[in-house]
């Protein structure tokens, strides 16, 4: 009697296994993220909160203030139209930024252990962790769509459909970001204080408050043009605005950029992060 | 039979403090292998140098048959790890935690569920599968991450004080819990502990101080190590006391906390003739078999300090210490 039962069982190559458990790692650390963000209807709300004031109480008064000495802000926009991308782009920056506050957070709650002892990659851990930032940041930015009608601007489904992607590009890049420091971090009050300092600047450089135009000293629109969210917001407000976006576009060395390359810059700065991200959780070993 | 786990030389120093001292040991397969020590004795950084969490400063460390510095990826898909402090995730429930375990190692979806379900019927958590992990007890939770870190059938299990900070009946409930699962399963348990009665437990222990193994055994075989039983004489002054039972015996008492304690073959026929022939004053006389803690005493010339405070202190103080020492 042959007893087929008492073979071992063949092994896959070990590559190919591998490869199967980093991507089966890069989804379920993806999903765990969206879960919680899902879960944490506190959360959504707060962050919803936060564009809203600036739309709404900021873009008002000073929308009134420089009405009154110019009666309009630029090429026929009202400025809470014109800052409506610029809020979108903020939406997404804080969100994708503070996303990465989780691997710190579960740091301190003993959850990364349990994660970094799995048969998977570090890469796997770092692109898990940047795509689920980059998720939640994008719905959030997404979600802020919902507030066109409310400044007056109208969104086609076209806008809508240009849209996505470049949310998602400027989401994972600032994720990236997030997930590199994020992954050095030991404190939650360290890598909140390191975030500050460069979220603040990231965002008041990015042109998503006032334009950068010609206009600002020089020294200013060299650190403008050194903030990679300003590709990332431009394209925004081009995609939202039409025509009137168009005229106030980003600019290097006297040429306006194409928004596809603005995307590629944004693209390519996440990619570089990403690789840092990487490096990063590999020197825990 | 091949052991499971062998470590030769192993060393590991953190600047200038030296966590680790040149460690030899093999443990076998289906043992239950206990590490003895105080804090701080290097017993957590030699189970991260095996978890691969670590990497040593020298010797060499093989787990299931492959090196924890070449291969580790192979170690780590063969070994399951219960942590000192909890490395659940609170906000997702019972299930969901077991399920993120079983997708992180590769399980296929029908043995998914059908473990999960075997997993949390055994820790008797099957009730609460679906209640966020925030509302679990320490016990609970603790007897969760067993069952997590078995999901996957690893060849070993280690456990890093896997009952700290536990009450005495979850305590019991955790061991006999993972005594059923040796004998079920047939798995390799390596573990580390400060409490002694828990050491008992084990089928052979190594005992740690400041970076060494100072003995290693059976529990039983520790134990002969003391001579006999000891007897512990409490007195008005108890250095005269000592001085005493050591003229008139040919013994070395240790004085310790204002108590005289003297190791002898036979306490029962010791006692009579300590009265008999030593006049000084004697309050009190208790005798008793040697437990891994007079085996410690001997070995170390000094006891296993237990720690102060409450046991979330005493959670979050080794949370800390297990990353500082990583860094």
């Amino acid at each position: 009697m042959t007893d087929h039962a008492l073979a071992a069982p063949v092994a896959p190559p070990r590559s190919v296994a591998a490869r199967g458990a980093n991507l089966r790692g890069v989804y379920i650390i993806w999903y765990r993220d969206v879960l919680r963000f899902a879960r944490d209807r506190g959360r959504l709300i707060v962050s919803f909160a936060q564009p809203l004031l600036y739309l709404l109480i900021f873009g008002t008064g000073l929308s009134s203030s420089l009405r009154g000495a110019s009666g309009g802000f630029s090429g026929g926009l009202q400025y809470q139209q014109f800052i409506y991308p610029g809020v979108i782009g903020m939406s997404v920056l804080f969100t994708a930024m503070f996303g990465a506050m989780s691997i710190v957070w579960d740091r301190e709650f003993g959850f990364l252990k349990e994660v970094l002892v799995a048969p998977i990659s570090r890469a796997a851990v770092a692109v898990g962790k940047t795509l689920g930032g980059a998720t939640q940041a994008s719905i959030q930015g997404l979600i802020m769509l919902a507030l066109a009608p409310v400044v007056g601007v109208r969104l086609t489904l076209v806008n809508v459909l240009e849209l996505i992607p470049m949310i998602f590009v400027l989401a994972f890049a600032l994720s990236a970001v997030g997930v590199a420091l994020g992954a050095r971090m030991r404190s939650l009050q360290g890598f909140q204080m390191v975030m500050n300092f460069l979220m603040m600047p990231m965002f008041f450089l990015s042109g998503a408050l006032f334009p950068l135009s010609a206009n600002l000293p020089a020294w200013m629109t060299v650190l403008t043009r050194l903030d990679p969210a300003a590709y990332g917001v431009d394209p925004l407000r081009r995609a939202v605005l039409g025509p009137a976006g168009d005229r106030l576009g980003l600019t290097l060395f006297g040429q306006t950029l194409a928004v596809w390359t603005e995307e590629a810059l944004v693209l390519g700065f996440g990619l570089l992060m990403l690789a840092i991200a990487i490096r990063s959780f590999r020197q825990r070993d | 039979m091949r052991p499971v786990i062998q470590v030769a030389a192993l060393v590991k120093h953190y600047g200038d403090v030296q966590a680790v001292r040149g460690i030899d040991l093999e443990v076998r397969p289906g043992e239950i292998f206990g590490f003895l020590g105080p804090n701080g004795a290097g017993k957590s950084t030699t189970i991260s140098i095996l978890c691969t969490l670590v990497k040593p400063t020298s010797g060499r460390a093989s787990v299931a048959g492959f090196d924890v510095e070449s291969d580790p990826a192979a170690v780590r898909a063969r070994i399951g790890l219960v942590f000192q402090d909890p490395s659940l995730d609170a906000q997702l429930t019972a299930r969901e935690n077991l399920e993120f375990h079983a997708f992180l190692y590769g399980l296929q979806r029908r043995v998914r569920s059908e473990r999960i379900d075997a997993a949390l019927s055994t820790v008797e958590l099957m009730d609460r599968a679906a209640s966020k992990v925030m509302t679990f007890s320490g016990g609970m939770k603790r007897r969760l991450e067993i069952a997590r870190g078995m999901l996957h059938y690893p060849e070993v299990l280690f456990l890093d004080e896997p009952t700290l900070g536990l009450d005495p009946q979850t305590r019991n409930h955790i061991w006999k819990y993972l005594h059923d699962l040796r004998t079920r399963e047939g798995i390799t348990i390596f573990m580390t502990t400060h409490y002694m009665d828990e050491a008992e437990y084990c089928d052979r222990i190594a005992i740690i101080d400041a970076g060494t193994i100072v003995a290693l055994g059976t529990p039983a075989e520790l134990k002969a190590m003391v001579g006999g039983d000891v007897v512990t004489i409490t007195a008005a002054d108890p250095a005269s006391a000592a001085d005493a039972v050591r003229a008139a015996f040919t013994l070395e008492p240790v004085v310790d906390d204002g108590t005289i304690r003297v190791e002898v073959p036979d306490a029962a026929a010791f006692m009579p003739r300590l009265f008999a022939e030593t006049d000084v004053p004697i309050t009190a006389v208790a005798s008793r078999r040697p437990s891994l803690d007079d085996v410690f005493l001997k070995l170390t010339g000094h006891a296993i300090r237990e720690e102060g405070g409450g046991h979330v202190d005493m959670l979050r103080q080794f949370g800390a210490a297990w990353q500082g020492r990583r860094r």
